[in-house]
């Protein structure tokens, strides 16, 4: 196989090839998954239990794993923490453990949670920089916005949160110091003159000069432009009550938008709207990958998958809820129903394990053969960075003077 | 021959960053960002059983005459993001980084750091530093907020309250017990609550204690302030003082303050940066390092550094020529931005005085000038000559171990690695085998004890 990224456009292994994510928490995503015998709960804190994890998606040959993150304790309240103590609470730094883990992975994407309204787009631009250095050209993040005035409590620079469209205005604005800091560097600036004893090429470095509503920032950044040019920008539409807002970030500011919907007519609602907003910001000849999100239970039966959701529900003591769809049957079962929900303009989906230890190994195990075998996803890896699996040209910094062609 | 048993050394090694240490235009120089670079750096620094990998921290490019600064190496990685995956390729080195405790926020460093020294199994550390300039500032969304004066009132307050954080768990809530269903001990795990002059803040931190409990914690001001700092507050200095005469009025110093703060004497080690030039002979490696002072100090590096003092624009000096004989620009110095040697030299037409009279006392030239003034390589000699001076300095208590930084990335380490570091091991006082495996266990340095936690506030209590 090339090792080359594909010239341009999304088609990969074949036209109707999906592209995977997993999205890593915890135990897995139902709250009672660290109870299973085989969740390993008392090494969440541990590098060896996230580079387990992430082996076992590189070994499905998924396209990438996303690590979640907040800056606030687990609740399943949205006012506060909960008092729970039946629950997984306390997370590790998301970029610092995906930095971790890629050194001990070759091919997968690394995708880190960040917080934007909490955090400086300076530090989060060299921190994924850096990543992608690390990981040699793997590292995207997955932008979000912190409503809950206990954790903006955290940090005491807000008296009262910001409105909704408001923060992710500043999310928004977060994203483009971070991208523009990433171009901030030609890729040839680094010169080492010897003759002239000039290390860099100082005409070859920009300002970014950024001036927002909420901060500005000059720039150039400290880190050289990450091996991708722009490591990828992800961002997901579940922020309770961001609806519209969510869908401007994405439609402005991602290179993968990550969808909420109950079913393929949802999706299909949520692309059409995600699609209209790219368009109406002059950004539609830029490529947007869209997947949904969905929470799976897989096993060799669907009875059997139904009893363990039930299982899991009676040790948590309510149902399972979730803002997503949630599957619960057979590898055959969900690849169909992928392909069905395909067809409402998804690029692919990011699978949330409902208990990792058993759904994540369904996953590279069983459903992704069972893909292949439909002819629909990739049976080697065709890229070595995250752009090139999904099919996304290596872009050429903002502010370099190209020679003309 | 006195009875006092040996002193052991304590080595670390600094990844060489944003300076004129490094000889960028050797050969045998690679890559300041690639990870490779650092892989080697740090395998080599373990294969040597060093205790730590030290990182240090720019956050705004240098700016000289109001253009970037092009003849040192420009540019470096994310700190916290390097240690971590260094972590990955190494067992037991320490990973100590730097991180600013102006442009940064407690609730997200305390995590950043709670995190690394999880993943690394207990060998995190963390260097404070103070700077607070507005130059620097513009790169962040709040500015330049800190008067100078304040710089360690901010520092001081951050890390009590990273302190707090880092003590808001206390080891014993996570019981992931799956058959009783608790996961926590009870709902009390990380609440806190801080006010302050610089922070007010409260809530709950959400990463469990570390392994080391809290990083271990360096300083590297030196101003009086500074140095109160450290002995109040740090397991370390990383230091500036590497000659026998400063270094022990140095160590005296700041050691003497630790009893006001109810420290003994090694709860805060002294570990100055040291550069070294090796060669077979004493002879070779002074001419060596002879060398690598002129290829450190350009004819066009001394003129920039002429101008932290002159405070104006000297391009058109020559550097084999005389000083200027013009007087420096006093007042702010407008001309050097982000460079911390603009501040030692508080009374710059003093320091042009000296200077003129050394110059002109030795018949040197601008470059030559520079040369003399600026530090020299720190331990220069055979492999022997050098174990001896390290020895000598730390049984002297002139330091009690040095954070060497080599001219050459990321090879510069190998040699010494090699040559010197088995010297010091027939010597009795560097270790041949890690005792420990945390980066206080290799420091000698005792797991400090949670504070005991807070009962709940209203608010945090409720849901429980
Ligand atoms: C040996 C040494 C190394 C330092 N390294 C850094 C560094 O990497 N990054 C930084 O921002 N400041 C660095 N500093 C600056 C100091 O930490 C400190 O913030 C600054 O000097 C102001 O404090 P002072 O007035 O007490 O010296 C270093 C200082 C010393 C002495």
């Amino acid at each position: 196989m090339s090792s080359s990224p594909p010239a341009s456009g999304f088609t990969s292994a074949s036209s109707e090839s999906l592209h995977l994510a997993v999205a890593l928490d915890g135990a897995g995503w139902h709250p009672a998954a660290w109870r299973e015998p085989d969740a390993r709960p008392g090494e969440l804190f541990t590098a060896r239990y996230w580079a387990d994890a992430v082996a076992e998606a590189e070994a499905g040959l998924l396209d990438f794993v996303t690590f979640e993150d907040s800056l606030a304790l687990q609740s399943s309240s949205a006012d506060g923490p909960d008092g729970r103590t039946d629950q997984v609470r306390g997370r590790l730094d998301a970029v610092l453990t995906a930095a971790r883990i890629a050194p001990l992975t070759r091919h997968i994407g690394l995708v880190p949670a960040v917080t934007a309204t909490h955090t400086e787009p300076f530090h989060i631009s060299k921190a994924i920089a850096t990543l992608d250095h690390v990981s040699r050209g793997r590292a995207g993040l997955r932008i979000q916005v912190s409503q809950p005035g206990y954790e903006a409590r955290h940090f005491g620079r807000r008296a009262v949160p910001l409105p909704d469209t408001e923060s992710y205005q500043e999310a928004a604005d977060h994203i483009e110091v971070i991208r523009r800091l990433w171009d901030s560097w030609d890729d040839d600036a680094e010169i080492r003159d010897v003759a002239t004893g000039r290390f860099i090429d100082r005409d070859k470095l920009h300002y970014i000069d950024f001036e927002g509503r909420h901060f500005s920032v000059r720039g150039p950044s400290i880190t050289p432009r990450p091996p991708q040019g722009q490591p990828v920008v992800s961002a997901a539409t579940t922020a309770a009550g961001g609806g519209g807002a969510a869908y401007g970030l994405i439609a402005r500011s991602a290179d993968v938008g990550y969808i909420a919907a109950a079913d393929a007519d949802g999706a299909r609602a949520a692309v059409t709207e995600i699609r209209q907003a790219r368009e109406s910001a002059g950004l539609s000849a830029q490529p947007l990958h869209l997947f949904a999100d969905l929470t799976v239970f897989l096993d060799e039966d669907a009875p059997a998958a139904d009893a363990r959701r039930s299982r899991l529900d009676a040790l948590a003591g309510a149902p399972y809820s979730s803002d997503t769809a949630v599957f619960a049957g057979t590898a055959a079962q969900l690849a169909d129903l992928l392909q069905d929900w395909r067809t409402a303009g998804l690029s692919g989906f990011r699978l949330r394990p409902g208990a990792l230890a058993h759904d994540l190994p369904a996953i590279t195990r069983g459903l992704v053969p069972e893909l292949q075998r439909r002819g629909v996803f990739r049976r080697a890896y065709e890229a070595d960075t995250l752009r090139g699996l999904l099919g996304l040209e290596r872009p050429a910094g903002r502010y370099a003077v190209h020679p003309a062609a | 021959m006195s009875s006092k048993p040996l002193k052991q050394i304590h080595l670390a090694a600094h990844f060489p960053g944003v300076n004129n240490t490094t000889v960028w235009s050797d050969p045998a120089a690679g890559s300041h960002i690639d990870f490779d670079s650092f892989v080697h750096f740090a395998q080599t620094a373990e294969r040597a059983k060093f205790d730590f990998l030290f990182l240090a921290e720019g956050l705004r490019l240098r700016e000289q005459g109001g253009q970037i600064y092009d003849l040192d190496v420009v540019g470096r990685p994310d700190t916290f993001t390097v240690l971590a995956a260094l972590a990955a390729v190494t067992e037991r080195l320490g990973l100590t980084g730097t991180i600013n405790s102006t442009f940064n926020e407690p609730y997200e460093v305390a995590r950043q750091f709670a995190s690394l020294d999880h993943l690394s199994e207990g060998r995190a550390a963390w260097n404070v530093v103070t700077s607070w300039d507005a130059f620097t500032g513009e790169n962040f969304r709040r500015g330049g907020f800190l008067p100078r004066e304040e710089r360690y009132s901010r520092a001081k307050e951050f890390l009590a309250t990273a302190t707090e954080l880092f003590d808001s768990w206390d080891g014993t809530e996570i019981l992931a017990d799956s058959d009783s269903g608790a996961f926590l001990r009870d709902a009390r795990a990380g609440a806190f609550a801080h006010q302050g002059q610089h922070f007010d803040i409260e809530g709950h931190f959400n990463v469990p204690r570390s392994p080391q409990g809290r990083p271990v914690i360096f300083q590297a001001g030196d101003s009086d302030e500074g140095r109160e700092f450290a002995a109040s507050s740090a397991d370390a200095i990383f230091g500036r003082y590497g000659t026998l005469d400063e270094g022990r009025a140095f160590y005296a110093d700041v050691k003497g303050r630790l009893a006001a703060y109810g420290r003994s004497h090694d709860e805060l080690k002294i570990l100055p940066a040291a550069t070294f030039v090796l060669g077979d002979t004493d002879a070779e490696a002074h001419e060596l390092a002879h060398e690598v002072r002129r290829l450190q100090v350009s004819g066009q590096t001394a003129i920039k550094y002429l101008e932290h003092v002159w405070n104006r624009d000297l391009s058109g000096y020559d550097p084999d020529g005389p000083l200027p004989d013009i007087d420096p620009e006093t007042g702010e110095n407008t001309v050097a931005l982000g460079r911390a040697s603009v501040r030692q030299f508080r009374d710059p037409l003093e320091t042009a005085r000296q200077w003129r009279a050394l110059a002109e006392a030795k018949n040197l030239s601008i470059r030559e000038l520079v040369i003399a003034t600026t530090s020299g390589q720190t331990f220069v000699g055979s492999a022997a000559t050098v174990a001896e001076q390290i020895d000598t300095l730390v049984q002297a208590d002139a330091a009690d171990g040095f954070i060497l930084v080599p001219h050459i990335t990321p090879g510069g380490l190998d040699v010494f690695a090699d040559t010197v570091v088995p010297l010091l091991q027939e010597r009795g006082v560097f270790r041949t085998e890690y005792a420990g495996t945390t980066l206080r266990d290799h420091l000698g340095l005792a797991v400090p004890e949670a504070a005991v936690p807070q009962a709940p506030t209203g608010r945090q209590a409720a849901g429980a």
